[in-house]
């Protein structure tokens, strides 16, 4: 019987199904950071329980490092924070993990650094304690978030009792128009299906414009499944996949290489595979699309305008919708390109690669950041960061007025310093746009890295279609 | 975990619906490193007065403070508690309080999971028997008795409703049995498993070289 790859994937990781239990399945890489795994730790040694498998794990710190300077790492101010950081440092050591500190050259966000070390890979099966885990699926790993019990039990057993999820398949199929990115797609999937449109689903992207994606554009996508509410969102491999991942750290090599490639090619969903619900979008009717409320369901084209509680279907959303515009600060009807911005973020585990700040890079260079504006960059890596330096990038941001800061998570969830200010509004490349995210107060606009480059030059939201002298290289 | 069969006790009724992890345990918290010790924070928007400065005094419109509910293990709430972020420190604020059992319509998804995880018992009552409920938790001294063998509700003055809970997850809620433990039974088939899966390069996080 034709399978999907989802299927395969579970069928491949199947430990136990025991009769009346959850199916146990096993983990072939779990990611660790400072904020969700100390409990996990300390349970571990509350039971005297080992960590089973050490080689099956890696670690880093991103959610709480200050990203102003190297010597600002190394020495937290923030107590808690830096007790966090090193309950992390000091857990690695004890139970044998290995651990990229603040300051290694493969630091980064924990959904950075596991593909570019080569430790994500098709066909495994990768969770973390934090819900973004989706981002791993783009190399067509079941990747997802999970509780601090489940990290502690994964630590424990390397294994997790798991209800299987339903399967979903969404196909965008056609050309990309010009001036539209993968943070566009997947903004206006989530715009089309809602914030829980995809609960209880393991959803398949697939169709000629995804396939069309870097690497890094397909885990823009996978990062935001989550946002729609899907358990994993998963990219079939090929030849963009494989390239992505000859001769990096931790990818296999000789005839171990070859024996994964041939595993990874008969990961792809077969001719004729049933999925238990399906979706079709046409590339072509995607636009350059801006978050205007505080769910990324919440979402229109840059052309749009901000849309009136009346506009709602129901009455659950209509309250939705007036709650959102009062905390936005927004009325009715203006149209996007007159919302004007203070702040603008560029980074996070959606938008923080070298892919991303050289689309952004394009849209400032030999530009300068409206007077009323403050921008950042936060690379999403240390590795970004180098090679975003040996392209003279880092140059072109500075030299238009951006902050060029070190990696972490920053301002995409504010546990670290940078926060927005009460009632400042943001263009931001992260992910989620709830109340006080980004800050208490905070207003977020989620955008794709060129549309926020754009704003941070024009002062308010504009279409980076018409921008001049643009590219069109997405 | 710690088993649960049947607890008698006072009840807090918080008469409110979408109660959400973020007002459970604010974000601030989540910094530390400790699973325990994070019932002093719990409600913590709600439970203090925040505009006195320098100073974290008991808010005394907020239900909990009040001197008749002290030692509460029981919870009354609206529909929909523990929705929002999938936070585990919520179920942990709860239980380091001292909550062993909340009682509402309807509970979010991965809050479900995370109190189960954590020996505390949610049963799903209907609008009007939870409103039964949080009227006769107005009394001092007011005790509602939760017995998770039975699946019931009760108290003193003959009220008797029933809930149901999946039959597993009752099953390691009435033994505290904690799913680690529950997996290591299977140890041999994962010893099994994992011989045979560490042979397959394409599984393995680290560079594989044959």
């Amino acid at each position: 019987m034709p399978q999907t790859m989802f299927e395969k994937v579970w069928n491949n990781h199947l430990v136990a199904s025991p009769e009346g239990e959850p199916p146990l399945i096993y983990i072939d890489l779990q990611l660790v950071h400072e904020v969700t795994s100390p409990q996990a730790f300390d349970g571990l040694r509350l039971a005297g329980r080992k960590l089973r498998r050490p080689d099956r794990h890696i670690a880093t710190v991103d959610h709480n490092v200050p990203t102003t300077s190297a010597e600002d790492r190394l020495h937290i101010l923030d107590q808690t924070s830096a007790a966090q950081v090193n309950a992390l440092r000091k857990n690695c050591k004890e139970f044998g993990i290995e651990f990229f500190d603040v300051q290694d050259a493969s630091q980064g966000i924990v959904h950075m650094i596991g593909p570019e070390l080569g430790a994500t890979k098709p066909g495994m099966t990768i969770v973390c304690g934090d819900s973004h885990t989706s981002t791993h699926g783009a190399f067509g790993a079941l990747a997802f978030g999970i509780g601090t019990s489940e990290v502690e039990h994964v630590m424990a057993t390397q294994t997790l009792p798991q209800s299987k999820p339903k399967t979903f398949r969404i196909t965008v199929d056609g050309t990309l128009p010009y001036g539209v990115t993968a943070k566009d797609i997947i903004l206006h999937i989530i715009g089309l299906i809602g914030t829980d449109g995809a609960t209880g689903y393991a959803v398949e992207y697939a169709g000629s414009a995804i396939r069309a994606l870097s690497m890094e554009g397909r885990m823009t996508i996978c990062n935001m499944s989550i946002e729609a509410g899907a358990r994993a969102g998963m990219i079939a491999p090929d030849e963009t996949t494989f390239a992505y991942l000859m001769g990096r750290r931790f990818s296999p090599t000789g005839k171990a290489w070859d024996e994964a490639l041939a595993h990874w090619k008969s990961l792809p969903s077969d001719e004729g595979a049933v999925f238990d619900r399906e979706l079709h979008i046409d590339a072509a009717e995607i636009t350059p699309t801006v978050s205007w409320g505080t769910s990324p369901g919440m979402v229109t084209s840059i052309e749009g305008k901000v849309p009136s509680p009346d506009d709602a279907t129901n009455e659950i959303d209509r309250k939705g919708y007036e709650r959102a515009l009062e905390y936005m600060g927004l009325k009715a009807g203006t149209p996007i390109e007159q919302i004007n911005i203070d702040r603008v973020f560029l980074g996070s585990c959606t938008n923080g690669r070298i892919e991303d700040l050289r689309a952004a890079a394009q849209i400032v260079k030999g530009r300068h950041v409206a007077s009323t504006v403050s921008a950042m960059v936060v690379p999403g890596s240390q590795a970004v960061k180098r090679q975003a330096e040996e392209e003279g990038l880092d140059k072109i941001f500075k030299d238009a007025g951006f902050e060029w800061r070190e990696p972490g998570c920053s301002m995409c969830l504010g546990m670290n310093p940078d926060i927005l200010s009460p009632g400042e509004r943001c263009a931001s490349t992260s992910n989620r746009n709830f109340e006080g995210r980004q800050g208490r107060g905070g207003r977020t606009h989620l955008v794709s890295p060129q549309m926020a480059a754009a704003a941070a030059i024009a002062g308010h939201f504009t279409d980076v279609r018409n921008w001049p002298n643009y590219g069109g290289k997405n | 975990m710690q088993p649960f069969t049947r607890i008698t006790s006072i009840a807090v009724p918080l008469d409110r619906a979408n109660v959400d992890t973020d007002q459970i345990i604010p974000k601030q918290f989540l910094k530390r490193i400790e699973r325990t010790g994070y019932g002093e924070f719990l409600f913590f928007d709600w439970r203090y007065e925040l505009d006195v400065p320098d100073s974290v005094m008991p808010n005394p419109e907020f239900v909990m403070n009040a001197p008749q509910y002290k030692g509460a293990e029981i919870l009354l709430a609206g529909k929909n508690f523990g929705c929002g972020s999938s936070r585990e420190h919520a179920a942990w604020a709860l239980s380091d309080y001292g909550f062993r059992a909340v009682i509402a319509p309807t509970f979010a998804d991965i809050f479900f999971s995370n109190a189960g995880k954590n020996g505390i018992v949610l049963a799903r009552l209907t609008d009007d028997e939870v409103n039964t409920l949080m009227q006769r938790a107005q009394t001092p001294g007011y005790e509602i008795t939760v017995d998770l063998e039975a699946q019931t509700v009760t108290d003193a003055q003959g009220f008797k409703a029933r809930f149901e809970i999946d039959p597993f997850r009752k099953e390691c809620l009435l033994n505290g049995l904690d799913d680690i433990g529950l997996t290591l039974r299977h140890g041999e088939a994962l010893d099994k498993f994992e011989a045979k899966h560490d042979n397959e390069f394409w599984s393995a996080p680290k560079t594989a070289t044959a």
